[in-house]
């Protein structure tokens, strides 16, 4: 267990900070904590320099409550908004160059399973829409065609925030932002179908509006990436700068964007279906029991 | 040949042999025991076999203790991470696959070395500018690796033929470069590289370069240790910065906001780190010294009044330049680099204080070596340096080019084959040289 990492070595105790001494003494670290028990304890991630009203720090803070392990998470990032918050957490973050996630997450999973075996280090990869669908796409698609046991998540906030407002790939068609002028000329990119076709077990959208969804796919994701294979959750998250929402219309917006083009979906493979049922007791993924015989139809 | 006979002909590929009843096919990389480097390098017994340098980096890879090697084909390197591979298949590498292109594997590579193995790669040419981003940073995070460089051209227009020029791009990373002459050099240069990266006051990557074709695909005599023999295993709590493992906190690095950001703080703290890189650059000197027997190699050079330096490739033409002058009665040494960086700037400016020409022949067109050079000894040698002759796009060297250098570098004659902006030093017209000091 790692969790010897957040502790005190002895006699420091009160030399620490106390935003330290509370991540030790009340932090979620070896406990089950849960969204709704949110204010009870000291949480991974809570300053941040983002901006106010910003959806993507509260999907942020809702996923690192949400990771299943969180003394034995390492997360991979790289550069665009979100990694302003995640590299601010008390989980490792790592934060390479530039769309080099997926292959930075495939070098160290493979490497921390050489060192630790079957025990769990859960590598979750936290990226941009642009990190991920543009300038990493290859790196990500290419993870998924492996296999590699990670899960991606992605930051959607349909733009490229951190250099002031560009297009993205997974920009709307018609959104006229930066470098797109007249609009944009193409289609939202689909990775979520992309990911099915790429082999993942586990792909999933949510908004941010909905904590206690947003945790369950990510405890999904992570433990299903932990053996079956890659999974992928992709979350809305606005920019309330680059699209201009009003701060108080930011859970509105992630309200209508759902109702628009972000309705929950979760696809699960069979075998992802078998191992959390099995390992985990997700009673959803049981068989369903076989009807008795002699059964008779269309009665009762 | 009969047709049972073809099928029973041994496999010639690396393709999987068809599996034999029940034999484990990591039996003799089971076996391996762990020996010290100095026992390694030093006192091993070896003995001498004929083969290519792709097979010289697999045999320096079989008895490194690698945990994870990632593979991308690209001429003239692919034989030698697909030879890696069958290492693999043999459980002398515990991991190992093809990755997607170059930034990909790079990255993973990094990846890879954050969580604490020991890792490899190979690549060449355009590989090595295209993942050069992801290389470029390995220093920055103070990764430990080792990669190989099987050097071919670049630029346009676009040819698989051996030209080093891609050395000029790494020497700025803050990596640890060596350049093997010989499939020797790639076996000996490649297994001390591991021990060297992982020094705790160096915890850096290392390049191992070498002119492709000439050393990958040629066949040379290495001596080996036995097989059965292999390196300690990477520490991973050893290193300069913690490994991102969650097992211990990890190193405020890129991962610290205030360095994005542009204040007094950002610039400083870029900086410093900056120096640190270069600095454990510096420190690596003693181990080069201890575990590869220096920076550079000087034969005959005491007493004499024209040396050659060169490395890689170019010194085989240089030391059969420096027979045929002294069959001539030129006194003439050679001095091979096999460190580029950190650079054998100390060594140089002592072994060259009293030589009368100094000729630096290289397989590149733009003459990294020869600058790389004059910077080092500027002011500590007289000497008329001749930045030359240089052969590339796959090219091969003529002896008689260097030997021609030497003799009209001596007499004073006009050279016909290096123009007079590649010559520096000694008495030569500053305005003649005006051209080429602006651009080192």
């Amino acid at each position: 267990m790692s969790l010897d990492y957040v502790k005190f070595s002895n006699g420091f105790e009160r030399f620490m900070p106390k935003e330290y001494r509370d991540m030790v003494e009340h932090g979620p670290f070896g406990k089950k904590v849960s969204v709704s028990q949110m204010g009870s304890f000291k949480e991974i991630l809570e300053e941040h320099p983002m901006c106010a009203g910003c959806a993507m720090t509260l999907f942020i803070r809702l996923a690192m409550i949400a990771v299943p392990n969180p003394e034995d998470t390492i997360m991979v990032g790289t550069a665009g908004c979100g990694r302003l918050a995640i590299s601010q957490a008390a989980i490792p973050f790592v934060y390479g160059n530039y769309g080099d996630q997926n292959g930075v997450a495939s070098g160290l999973s493979r490497g921390l399973r050489l060192r630790f075996g079957d025990k769990p280090k859960d590598v979750v990869v936290m990226a941009g829409d642009g990190g991920t669908a543009d300038i990493g796409f290859q790196q990500v698609l290419h993870s998924w065609f492996r296999k590699e046991r990670f899960t991606t998540i992605m930051l959607d906030n349909e733009v490229y925030g951190n250099t002031g407002g560009q297009e993205s790939g997974m920009t709307s068609r018609g959104a006229v932002l930066k470098m797109a002028p007249l609009g944009k000329k193409f289609e939202k990119m689909d990775m979520l179908q992309m990911a099915k076709v790429a082999g993942c077990a586990y792909v999933a959208t949510v908004v941010p509006n909905n904590p206690r969804r947003v945790e369950s796919v990510i405890k999904k994701a992570v433990l299903i990436a932990r053996e079956v294979g890659s999974t992928y959750i992709q979350a809305y998250t606005s920019c309330n700068i680059e699209y201009a929402i009003p701060t108080d219309k930011v859970m509105e917006d992630a309200k209508n964007v759902e109702n628009d083009r972000y309705q929950f979906t979760e696809y699960v493979s069979e075998e992802a279906k078998q191992y959390l049922a099995e390992r985990y007791g997700y009673k959803e993924f049981l068989p369903k029991p076989a009807a008795p015989a002699g059964a008779i139809p269309n009665k009762a | 040949m009969s047709e049972a006979e073809v099928k029973n002909s041994p496999a010639t590929s690396v393709a999987a042999p068809k599996a034999e009843a029940k034999k484990d096919p990591h039996a003799e990389a089971k076996k391996q025991r762990v020996v010290t480097p100095e026992y390694m390098f030093h006192e091993a017994p070896r003995t001498k076999e004929f083969i290519t340098g792709s097979e010289a980096a697999k045999e320096a890879i079989r008895r490194s203790n690698v945990d994870l090697a990632i593979a991308y084909p690209i001429t003239p390197q692919s034989e030698t991470m697909q030879l890696v591979g069958v290492l693999y298949g043999e459980g002398y590498v515990k991991e190992y696959y093809r990755g997607e292109e170059e930034v990909g594997v790079m990255a993973a590579i990094a990846g890879g070395s954050r969580s604490g193995v020991r890792c490899y790669t190979a690549t060449a040419g355009p590989g090595t500018l295209r993942g050069l981003e992801g290389i470029a940073s390995w220093p920055g995070h103070r990764l430990p690796a080792v990669a190989m460089f099987t050097c071919r051209v670049v630029n346009a227009p676009l040819a698989i033929q051996p030209d080093n020029i891609e050395v000029a791009y790494l020497l700025n990373c803050g990596m640890i470069v060596f350049h093997a002459e010989n499939q020797q050099d790639m076996f000996d240069f490649t297994m001390a590289g591991f021990i060297i990266s992982e020094k705790n006051d160096v915890t850096l990557p290392v390049g191992v370069c070498c002119d492709g074709f000439f050393v990958t695909h040629a066949r040379g005599y290495v001596r080996m240790q036995e097989r059965g023999i292999k390196l300690p295993p990477r520490e991973a709590y050893h290193g300069a910065v913690p490994v991102l493992d969650a097992e211990n906190p990890p190193a405020r690095l890129s991962r610290d906001a205030p360095v994005q950001k542009s204040n007094f703080m950002a610039y400083n703290i870029h900086a410093v780190w900056q120096q640190e890189v270069w600095a454990a650059v510096e420190r690596s000197r003693k181990y080069i010294n201890q575990y590869m027997g220096g920076l550079l190699t000087a034969e005959n050079v005491d007493g004499a009044e024209a040396v050659i330096i060169a490395s890689g490739s170019a010194c085989a033409q240089s030391r059969e330049a420096v027979r045929i002058c002294a069959e001539k009665g030129i006194k003439i040494g050679l001095i091979k680099v096999r460190s580029l960086r950190p650079f054998p700037t100390k060594e140089l400016r002592e072994l060259c204080k009293n030589a009368k020409l100094i000729v630096v022949p290289e397989f590149n067109i733009v003459g990294w070596l020869a600058k790389e050079v004059a910077t080092a000894i500027y002011g500590y040698s007289k000497a008329k340096i001749i930045g030359g002759p240089r052969v590339y796009g796959g090219q091969s060297m003529p002896v008689e080019l260097i030997v021609d250098e030497v003799e009209s570098g001596l007499t004073g004659k006009k050279s016909t084959n290096v123009a007079m902006s590649q010559v520096m030093g000694g008495t030569v017209n500053q305005d003649d040289v005006a051209h080429f000091m602006r651009s080192i």
